[in-house]
């Protein structure tokens, strides 16, 4: 039976990832700003199957409760086999660019709250010798997009983090997971129009769980997000500086 | 936004508000401002009964609350689906009482259609497996309905279209299975006469269920396969079904013609078929052969598509629907999939399809000559005292539907009564005169 612990919990796709772990059997502990929310999650993940669920509230940009609320949910899970960190908010690219406190907080809410959870975690799972760490970042952290650059140099950030971190683990049997999600159909992208490309939290969920499984370190979800990437970042920059997108 | 429903026709455009949670889905009507709102969850009804200008989807509000291991008893939100219902719970041994053609619907969908099954001559619909819901009404208040408790709002909502309020969660009554595998026997039936002969010999069958050639005429009239299915009882457990294929966008329509459709429908009758010995398959592939096609519906065309589904009373039922089968297939109209079913007894709910007789579902895809056609069919049910079925329904008009259901002016009465008239309204139910 596989420990789960899961930050951002109340996010869609911590939900749709959570879900399949229960079905697993596996024993869940959650972490999230509604707990209200979180104990809907507890009755229905149970009853999926889920051999124990718990939660706690953490804001992550309280990093000061980090450690205690990590500690906390060592003890009740005993080891952590898997932990997915999932929290994050899309700012307002406009709003970013004339207001550097909009900027700070998006820093602070998709990478610097996560490489807070990750220097607490990284020191846990080092000494327990084992395990997986696996961090939502985004497709948008592999090139900066005028659009949209605020958000991607935070998942960017992380992704970058979380190289260091794998070589850092690696010899204490610690996997570091990078899921980089492409367009997701989720609370947090509700205004924007959907197109072809547009994935359903259940299929990055999917992603997810593979790609733990078989100890990847960069998942692309869905898988086709690479090439795209690929090609977007083989761009000259003579010709990406002119493009809207 | 651009919407439409299952059957793509019509399309509507409207303010989407997709609620995340139960507590957000019980606030949803704080920001319904037009008076034109109506809930909405897989989108699985065919016309514009979960159309309106302001919609309210439940899709993503999809938790089980509760479930009693000893009665099978099951508490959950109602935008989950059927088909998840089934995921958790087939493999444990647990099954749906009543399943419709699709197991992509909610269970709001569900109650609010009333929705019926290949069994309902035993079973009965939906909605008499449902013991409770609670209902979101139109001043924001949230009541508890039941055989017991609010019993006439609890009797106008099942079937009700979702026009007395938003379904926030119900608890179903899951029945004990000995496997997933349905046992299925086929007859072949050489006319309607033969087929109805069929229903009624085997009216013991657990579920039953015939395709039916519309196209067919004279001697052949209503020729069928008749299938009838029996739960396995060896034990195995496996909630899926073959591999899906998908129809990623709108075929011609054109595709879809008097010829091609004739000659499907002879191969399809005239398919080797063992009549004498039954065989297994699994309960997905039995209940549910369309959801193998993701997006079935593009077949019909950019236009979309309209289903027409009536219910006959068994004193009439031959003579009516060998009336409607004999217009049908002199128009030269007519689809590949068409459904003969023998129901049950008629339920208390108001607006409740189901009524004691046979009940024939027949797609047509949308063109100007179309609607006569069905106008003419309209009349020829009225007739013979029968009902078209609201969920499937995109274009019949405000006097039919009053002489269909002729409980229309109590369900007026109580969306007056608990002011609902002026919140939920669907394009449906403004055409309809409700």
């Amino acid at each position: 039976m596989k420990t789960v612990l899961i930050i951002g919990a109340n996010s869609a796709i911590a939900k749709a990832t959570a879900r399949l772990y229960a079905e697993e059997q596996c024993q869940l502990y959650l972490l999230g700003r509604d707990t209200a929310a979180l104990a809907e999650q507890k009755a229905d993940l149970e009853i999926r199957g889920a051999t124990s669920v718990d939660f706690a509230p953490l804001d992550a940009t309280h990093f000061a409760v980090h450690e205690a609320v990590i500690d906390q949910a060592l003890d009740n899970l005993g080891h952590i086999d898997i932990v997915l960190i999932c929290h994050g908010s899309l700012p307002d690219q406009a709003l970013c660019e004339t207001d550097f406190d909009a900027a700070a907080e998006a820093f602070k809410v998709n990478a610097l709250s996560v490489i807070s959870l990750l220097g607490v975690l990284a020191q846990k799972m080092q000494e327990q010798n084992n395990g997986c760490i696996a961090v939502l970042t985004s497709v948008a952290g592999d090139r900066g997009r005028q659009s949209n650059y605020v958000y991607g140099a935070a998942k960017g950030m992380v992704s970058l983090y979380l190289q260091g971190l794998r070589g850092r683990l690696f010899p204490f049997n610690v996997n570091v997971v990078d899921i980089k999600p492409g367009f997701v159909d989720t609370p947090m992208t509700s205004h924007i129009k959907k197109g072809a490309l547009w994935a359903s939290p259940e299929q990055i969920a999917h992603c997810i769980i593979k790609g733990i499984d078989k100890k990847k370190y960069t998942v692309y979800a869905p898988y086709f997000w690479r090439y795209i990437m690929q090609i977007v970042c083989s761009i000259p920059e003579s010709i990406f500086k002119r493009l809207k997108f | 936004m651009k919407l439409h429903s299952w059957g793509r026709y019509p399309v509507s455009t409207s303010k989407i508000q997709k609620a995340q949670s139960a507590i957000a889905l019980q606030k949803s009507l704080d920001v319904v401002t037009e008076g034109s709102a109506i809930a909405r969850g897989m989108g699985r009804s065919y016309g514009d009964s979960a159309l309106a200008k302001e919609v309210i989807c439940t899709e993503a509000v999809d938790h089980f609350y509760a479930f009693d291991e000893e009665t099978g008893q099951l508490r959950c939100a109602a935008g989950i689906t059927l088909s998840s219902i089934l995921h958790t719970f087939m493999p444990k041994g647990w099954f749906l009482p009543v399943l419709p053609g699709t197991r992509f619907v909610t269970v709001g969908g569900a109650i609010a259609s009333d929705i019926h099954g290949k069994n309902h001559h035993i079973d009965g619909s939906f909605c008499q497996h449902v013991n409770a819901l609670s209902l979101l009404l139109p001043n924001g208040e949230v009541l508890q309905c039941s055989h017991s408790e609010n019993s006439e709002l609890f009797r106008a909502t099942c079937a009700g279209m979702g026009l007395t309020g938003v379904v926030l969660d119900a608890t179903l009554s899951l029945r004990k299975i000995q496997s997933s595998a349905i046992t299925q026997k086929t007859l072949r039936a050489k006319n309607l006469e033969e087929v109805f002969a069929q229903f009624a010999e085997n009216h013991n069958a657990t579920y039953s269920v015939a395709w039916l050639d519309c196209l067919a005429q004279e001697q052949q009239l209503g020729r069928s396969l008749l299938y009838l299915g029996e739960h396995a009882q060896d034990g195995k457990f496996k909630a899926q079904g073959s591999r899906a294929i998908n129809v990623p966008f709108a075929t011609p329509s054109q595709l879809l013609n008097r010829y091609s459709i004739k000659l499907f429908n002879s191969a399809y009758y005239n398919k080797p078929t063992n009549t004498t010995h039954a065989s297994k398959l699994e309960a997905f592939n039995y209940f549910f052969p369309l959801d193998s096609i993701t997006h079935w519906n593009r077949l019909y065309g950019r236009r979309g598509f309209l289903q027409y589904q009536c219910v006959i009373p068994d004193a009439s039922a031959l003579e009516g629907m060998r009336k409607i089968l004999a217009t049908v297939s002199a128009a030269g109209k007519g689809s590949f999939l068409s459904v003969l079913k023998k129901l049950g007894p008629e339920n208390q709910n108001l607006l409740s399809f189901p009524l004691q007789g046979y009940t024939l579902a027949m797609d047509f895809k949308v063109e100007k000559s179309i609607f006569a056609l069905l106008d003419e069919l309209d009349h020829i049910v009225a007739d013979h005292g029968g009902r078209l079925y609201l969920a499937k329904d995109a274009r019949m008009s405000e006097a039919m539907f009053k002489r269909f259901y002729p409980r229309w002016e109590e369900m007026q009465a109580l969306r007056e009564k608990i002011g609902a008239n002026k919140v939920f309204n669907s394009l449906q139910s403004q055409r309809l005169g409700l």
